[in-house]
């Protein structure tokens, strides 16, 4: 919250990526443009489909296959991430950036043990020798609050809880001191309460080691606590962004707005309807003219349907943009 | 044992239920285990209510369901519905029940068959029952796909053209082909996105109004069963902790789980999640085949006493239609 005035970390410029379908290639997502500052957790939240999650394999070099960039540049700590060798993306995954992904069980390698994988960065990296890294490793799993610390590093993942390693998988991705850490969906497998461990282990961890995070999620709910900023995907587009608590006092994208009325609540009033939203997103390569929110919005305009909106600040505002010709003329009040 | 003494009659009555696996353990599955997975729970399901089961992975919730609907056969105890303890039934007799006892399952897409078209998948259950004359099926499908606020050319397609939400549609209206009192939907909205699951969820409150149906709800999401129950019953490993009018659970609830469970649940309100004090349960739910002694949830509970490691807390009515079973719950 602080990072205001420091230089973009990340900071991603029109990025477009596309994939092959049986009706030939498609963009997922298109002139996406946004930043991480130094210490900034983002959340970028969007359903499945959106785009979330490829635009940051497509940023790492990790797309699947059928899946490539076709525009744009991501700039990391002043080198664009696109322009890299393998060889060199390599050495920024893992180092310079930290990966935490959704399913700690097929992340991990099972006839490795947790200690020979979580030392591999160190040695990869770091160059460190292998008694030094065990060492470190050891610190790790006691920064992520394994009981036990450098005791568990001889097991194999599969004698450790899913909130375990989970917390393994963080460790790793910290294990290089990176500058950010991606986390991609990290406690959708897990319980509630195991949840709340995790979500409370990244708040702490990040106020000690200062990282920026960038948090991909479905979930508003999980992310209001966490975050500093959040962007919103829908088909593949930033519809709106956002300070956090700008967001969720002032959601402006009719998308937003029914993301948030869709969700039940646990405290205040209840027995309303839930808000839902009719239809589907469309399919990738059939993105609707205009707007592609357009079909399953109950605010729009006729012009929604025909142009294109393009993000841009709300009236009495510069850090709360939204992609929507209606949004800033309607009320939230009436919405919600 | 708790005597209900409410005014709302029981559809189903479950005594006593236990549903234990036995399983095989070791490299060479030398060793037997036992899974408590349903350890001795008694409860009402009231006629034209929803009851959600709520707990985590493993508690035995989705258990509970299909033991009920006699998917599992029991290893004690009696469900009571209709003046029949399903639990004794054989095959042959049950299948006279289970058309009025359905299911909806978590996953809309391995619940269908790919190769049949989605008015062949609601018919079925017509024709298998003889719920319609044969002339009258196609009419009888374009209602229930109306019901379920489908478009009737729906009907020719397959399962694969639809979106997940659409399917799970399909399944619902396949539940309802069967025009049951009853319905277990077994996390049946938790495989969708927000937006499509407030679709579901609006759609089976609808559904229950319309046809009188009663719900047994199975989820893990609190903010969704805050929302759809009446009633609601918290599981932890095999046991309830307690069951209560959902709003007594959610404002005052009693169990210690409950409280931590409510807890951990993160709201769309940056500035509240900022501020709020949460009580985050340390360590991981124990493993059902070595449950701890005494009361189940001893070694997470914030305010465990010596007897709970002991004894296993009574299940007793504490008043307002709510039971637990706690030590440290006075009354």
């Amino acid at each position: 919250m602080s990072s205001m005035a420091k230089a973009p970390l990340l900071e991603v410029k029109d990025l477009a990526i596309e994939v092959s379908t049986r009706r030939g290639p498609a963009k997922v997502v298109e002139h996406l443009n946004f930043m991480v500052k130094p210490g900034e957790a983002l959340g970028v939240v969007g359903e499945s489909g959106c785009g979330k999650s490829i635009t940051m394999l497509g940023m790492m070099g990790l797309l699947p296959p059928g899946a490539r960039v076709v525009d744009g540049t991501a700039t990391l700590e002043g080198r664009d991430l696109l322009k890299l060798s393998n060889r060199e993306l390599r050495k920024v995954r893992g180092g310079q950036v930290g990966f935490v992904f959704q399913d700690p069980m097929t992340s991990f390698n099972p006839v490795m043990t947790i200690g020979d994988q979580l030392i591999e960065p160190l040695l990869y990296h770091r160059a460190m020798s292998k008694a030094d890294a065990w060492k470190r490793a050891g610190e790790l799993m006691r920064l992520v609050g394994i009981p036990g610390g450098e005791k568990r590093l001889s097991d194999y993942p599969h004698q450790l809880s899913g909130g375990m390693r989970q917390r393994v998988m963080i460790a790793m991705g910290l294990a290089c001191d990176p500058s950010l850490l991606i986390a991609d969906e990290p406690t959708t497998a897990l319980d509630v309460t195991i949840q709340a461990q995790i979500l409370d282990l990244v708040k702490d961890l990040r106020a000690r080691l200062g990282m920026a995070v960038v948090w991909i999620t479905h979930d508003l709910a999980l992310v209001s606590g966490l975050v500093d900023r959040i962007i919103v995907l829908y088909a593949g587009r930033i519809v709106e962004e956002a300070d956090v608590d700008d967001l969720y006092k002032r959601p402006s994208h009719p998308y937003t707005i029914g993301l948030l009325g869709s969700l039940p609540r646990l405290h205040g009033p209840e027995g309303r309807r839930l808000a839902s939203i009719g239809g589907t997103p469309p399919e990738p390569g059939r993105r609707p003219k205009g707007c592609a929110f357009a079909p399953r919005c109950s605010m729009k305009i006729a012009r929604c349907e025909t142009e294109e909106p393009q993000l841009a600040p709300l009236p009495g505002s510069t850090r709360h943009r939204a992609a929507c010709w209606v949004a800033g003329t309607v009320s939230v009040e009436a919405a919600a | 044992m708790t005597i209900h003494q409410q005014t709302p009659e029981a559809l189903l009555k479950i005594e006593n239920l236990r549903k234990y696996f036995y399983v095989k353990l070791g490299a060479f599955g030398d060793k037997a285990g036992v899974v408590h997975a349903l350890d001795r729970i008694s409860f009402d399901i009231f006629k034209g209510e929803t009851l959600s089961l709520v707990g985590e992975s493993g508690c035995g919730k989705s258990t509970a369901g299909f033991t009920i609907l006699q998917l599992h056969k029991p290893t004690e105890g009696k469900v009571l519905y209709d003046g029949a303890d399903l639990a004794t039934l054989s095959e042959k007799e049950l299948r006279a029940y289970r058309r009025r006892l359905q299911i909806v399952f978590q996953d809309p897409y391995s619940t269908l068959n790919p190769r049949m078209t989605v008015g062949d998948c609601i018919a079925e259950p017509v024709r298998f029952h003889k719920l319609a004359a044969k002339k009258d099926i196609p009419a009888r499908v374009d209602q229930l796909l109306a019901d379920v606020g489908l478009p009737a050319r729906f009907a020719n397609r397959y399962p694969h053209e639809l979106s997940g939400g659409q399917r799970q549609r399909v399944v619902i209206a396949r539940a309802l082909a069967c025009e049951p009192e009853f319905l277990v939907c077994d996390e049946a909205i938790s495989a969708l996105d927000v937006s499509i699951q407030a679709q579901i969820i609006n759609l089976l409150q609808d559904l229950q109004e319309k046809y009188g149906l009663t719900y047994l709800f199975i989820a893990h999401d609190l903010a969704v069963v805050r929302h759809i129950s009446d009633r609601v019953a918290v599981m932890y490993l095999g046991r309830f902790a307690e069951i209560g009018p959902k709003d007594a659970v959610f404002n005052a609830p009693l169990h210690p789980y409950t409280k931590a469970l409510l807890s951990a649940v993160p709201e769309p309100d940056p500035v509240g999640e900022r501020t709020r004090q949460r009580q985050v349960l340390q360590g991981d739910v124990p493993s059902p085949l070595n449950p701890p002694s005494g009361c189940h949830f001893h070694t997470r509970c914030p305010v465990a006493m010596e007897i709970c490691r002991s004894q296993v807390p009574a299940w007793r009515d504490v008043g307002g239609g709510r039971s637990v079973s706690c030590h440290a719950v006075p009354g």
